[in-house]
């Protein structure tokens, strides 16, 4: 070779020197050989391969391969598996688990299956959890004895395969770790772009094979009796998760991200102290709204203000409660025990203000509507009419106007300070928010002062 | 004057963490924590970053770990029933020395509790939350001002100590929306830019270093220049596995030394001691709010009291609280929960009366309790 140039020595192995700690006859050694022999025919830089290893004997895999490594939580290896291909796409990942890991982590898998997430999974499926014992598993065929299964197994065993595949898996094969050309079939996995998952069957010869009587023989012959298909069972190209989300995000690439929405303020408002006001109503009477535009309209005033939502877990039915504090001086405490003015919308709103009720006093006001005049409380009671007044306001507008109302009566701030904060107001409810203030104003002098 | 905004905690806490560097985000939709979940998914693909709804609790914080070795800077929020099933993986990232931010956003608890209600009953949960009983760094915002700068602490925090940091908030303090000046001087720049990659010393790659116990290994992410091992077993500076008890013994005391012997590096107070005070009021989160203008309005009032609101909870700031009790007679230890943090400081106030200010009825503890109380 002519000088100049990088001479490529192919790696002739991805193990590394430690020797497999696995019993005799296992099928796990068999496998990780033929994981080996995968990566030997794929020339991947090691560096770049990182095996992701599940918990039992099949977790100890990662310790015989100079790959990037990663062994964490039992039936957890496919969310990190996820991680680690969301945040370097280029990477090939690896997970190799047992049969235990499809229970526990079922969760998991199928949503890695629906994703069709780019890693590969190799399930070292011996029927039973060897490294504690022999355990029954969510593969352990129906009537095999275990541990955990003296009079054999009750439960039907899940078709791994079948599963993931309906849901959108990539690439799925099932064959057994006796198969020559299991190499060939990982190297096909692995190079395929989206979730590959292959169904590896073997003997655990601690408990399963002598419990069960199980030899490589029988082992073909379980799976024919389940009606488990071998082979590659699914094949398909549909977008890799990974890729497929830097695609559809591409364009949002150095957007402007969250900032301050500076509010200017432009008016001045009197209010030398502390002040807050309740709204009390009903989910889609647009409570939070209305009480968000009086808080924008004192922040526009010079104030500070403060607003507490409440509503019940169901945000489209039930009371809608907002409390709104507006200070001449930064608020730390936004909690309103007290309210000065409290206004009951509805007969949610009426429920909820109870407790407001029993702690007003006289110099403090309630505000409502005609159905709610006869609410019990210290504090005087003015009721504003708004079908009476041939205000036309539909229900949804009662909230804003009798707020305005409130606002405009007490002088909380200009009136000016209110109208401008309608318009910085979302759109489409300009001109109703607009009608709702007028109305409020024009009802304001019905407020006992 | 200068211009303010309206907003709230989970927003401050969103803009933190793309201050700090958050490139990817994993989470599952709980109140009152989706609201960061949401803004997330949204400013994740601005800074070329990832944002994705895990299938569970589970994944999702899996998938931040393992997006964290990959050299993301990774953060996920929930709330009391989420932090149950980030519990095993918690353990993980403190064996593995995983950065990661971790932000509760509390509700009452516990079980489904109160998914709309306002608790502060995780605090001594987010210290205990996983087996072994190791360290934890917890940061507890007490105004949205602190959302932000605590959240952006809470990445520097992890990558500094590569160990899991909680930002503790509460439902209050993410979704009541408040007012804030915001400052002339432009925001800092977001934090941008690979982690430390490992450097080699001459002999082969160790993904962990023990020696000294209290120094931090430099994170080097799968598919830079190293073969990077990880495990959760016990381990050796190679990442294999281990059971021999001398290297187990150092292991241990690293993950425990790297944080305990570095604590002035994490603690974070705000005092405000008044000369001859006979009372320290002492408080965190949306708690430390109403600390606040309870000790406003007892000075007008001509009474002398001292205040100390705790930011940094875990470890527990234990020389600035110290130093704070010094020559008060009494402390009062305000929180929404029945005592939980009170224990922390009964330990540390010999000679000084410590008393408890709790609610734990999802309501929140008012400025005049606090008066009540002196």
């Amino acid at each position: 070779m002519s000088t100049g140039m990088t001479t490529i020595t192919p790696l002739v192995t991805f193990r590394n020197e430690t020797p497999y700690p696995f019993c005799p006859g296992c099928g796990h050694g068999p496998i990780l050989d033929h994981l080996n022999a995968a990566l030997v025919k794929l020339q991947l830089d090691p560096r770049q391969v990182v095996i992701v290893s599940d918990i039992g004997c099949s977790g100890l895999s990662d310790q015989y391969f100079a790959t990037s490594a990663f062994h964490g939580l039992h039936g957890r290896s496919i969310t990190y598996a996820t991680g680690i291909k969301l945040a370097r796409p280029g990477l090939t990942v690896i997970v190799v688990m047992g049969d235990g890991g499809t229970g526990i982590g079922g969760a998991h898998l199928l949503n890695a299956a629906r994703r069709n997430i780019g890693i590969t999974v190799l399930v070292c499926n011996n029927m039973n959890f060897g490294m504690t014992g022999g355990q029954h598993s969510t593969t352990t065929p129906a009537g095999a004895f275990t541990a955990t299964t003296p009079s054999g197994n009750l439960e039907r065993p899940l078709d791994v395969c079948a599963t993931v595949a309906v849901n959108g898996a990539g690439f799925v094969y099932r064959g057994t770790s006796f198969d020559p050309d299991l190499a060939d079939r990982m190297t096909d996995g692995i190079r395929h772009p989206g979730f590959a998952l292959l169904d590896i069957w073997e003997p655990c010869t601690a408990y399963f094979a002598p419990r069960n009587r199980l030899t490589k023989k029988a082992l073909f012959e379980t799976l024919e009796a389940m009606r488990f298909p071998t082979g590659i069972l699914q094949q398909t190209e549909v977008p890799e998760y990974a890729e497929a989300y830097r695609a559809a995000h591409a364009d949002e690439l150095d957007g402007p991200t969250l900032r301050p929405r500076p509010i200017q303020p432009r008016f001045r408002s009197a209010l030398e102290r502390r002040f807050s006001m309740v709204l009390a109503g009903s989910a889609g009477g647009r409570v939070g709204s209305a009480a968000r535009l009086l808080a924008r309209a004192g922040v526009l005033s010079g104030l500070y203000a403060a607003l507490r939502n409440d509503y019940p877990v169901t945000v489209r039915t039930g009371h809608s409660t907002s409390e709104l504090v507006l200070s001449p001086v930064p608020i730390d405490y936004a909690g309103v025990t007290r309210p000065e003015v409290l206004v009951v919308l509805s007969t949610d709103g009426a429920k909820q203000s109870r407790k407001f009720l029993k702690q007003m006093r006289a110099e403090d006001q309630v505000v409502t509507l005609p159905e709610f005049a006869d609410l019990e409380t210290p504090a005087p009671v003015s009721v504003l009419d708004f079908a009476a007044t041939g205000g036309r306001l539909r229900a949804s507008q009662y909230a804003l106007a009798v707020a305005s109302a409130a606002a405009a009566r007490l002088s909380l701030f200009p009136a000016e300070a209110l109208l401008e904060a309608v318009r910085q107001g979302e759109p489409e409810h300009l001109d109703s928010d607009m009608r709702a203030v007028e109305a409020g104003r024009g009802a304001a002098h019905r407020i006992s002062s | 004057m200068p211009n303010r905004e309206l907003t709230d905690g989970s927003t401050a806490i969103v803009r933190g963490a793309l201050a700090g560097g958050c490139d990817f985000f994993a989470g599952y939709p709980i109140t009152p924590a989706s609201l960061i979940l949401d803004l997330m998914l949204r400013e994740m693909p601005k800074v070329g970053g990832v944002g994705i709804q895990g299938e569970d609790e589970i994944a999702s914080i899996g998938m931040c770990i393992g997006a964290a070795m990959a050299g993301a800077r990774a953060m996920t929020a929930t709330s009391g029933p989420g932090i149950s099933l980030y519990s095993e993986n918690l353990g993980l990232a403190i064996m593995g020395e995983v950065p990661l931010v971790i932000v509760d956003v509390q509700r009452l608890g516990p079980a489904t509790g109160g998914a709309t209600t306002v608790g502060q009953g995780d605090i001594q949960f987010v210290r205990w939350g996983t087996a072994g009983g190791y360290p934890i760094i917890a940061l507890a915002p007490s105004s949205i001002p602190e959302c932000y700068s605590l959240t952006r602490r809470a990445f520097q925090l992890a990558r500094r100590f590569r160990c899991p940091v909680f930002v503790v908030a509460d439902k209050e303090l993410s979704l009541t929306s408040n007012t804030v000046d915001v400052g002339e001087e432009p925001e800092p720049e977001r934090e941008v830019g690979p982690q430390v990659n490992g450097e080699p010393d001459g002999g082969p790659f160790r993904a962990y270093r023990y020696d000294p116990a209290d120094g931090v290994p430099p994170l080097a992410p799968y598919g830079d220049g190293q073969l990077l091992r990880f495990t959760g077993s016990t381990h050796d500076e190679r990442a294999f596995i281990t059971k021999d008890s001398q290297t187990v013994d150092r292991l241990n005391r690293h993950l425990s030394a790297k944080i305990e012997e570095h604590r002035d590096e994490i603690d974070l107070v705000t005092a405000d001691l008044e000369p001859d005070a006979a009372t320290l009021f002492l408080s965190f989160g949306v708690t430390a709010g109403a600390m606040r203008e309870a000790v406003t309005t007892a000075r007008a009032s001509g009474r002398k009291v001292s205040a100390l609101t705790v930011h940094s909870l875990w470890p527990v700031p234990e020389t600035p609280i110290r130093k704070a009790l010094e020559g008060v007679q009494g402390v009062i230890v305000a929180e929404l929960n029945q005592g939980q943090y009170r224990r922390e400081i009964e330990r540390l106030a010999a000679g000084c009366q410590v008393l408890g200010l709790n609610r734990n009825d999802g309501e929140l503890i008012s400025p005049a309790q606090f008066v009540e109380m002196l």
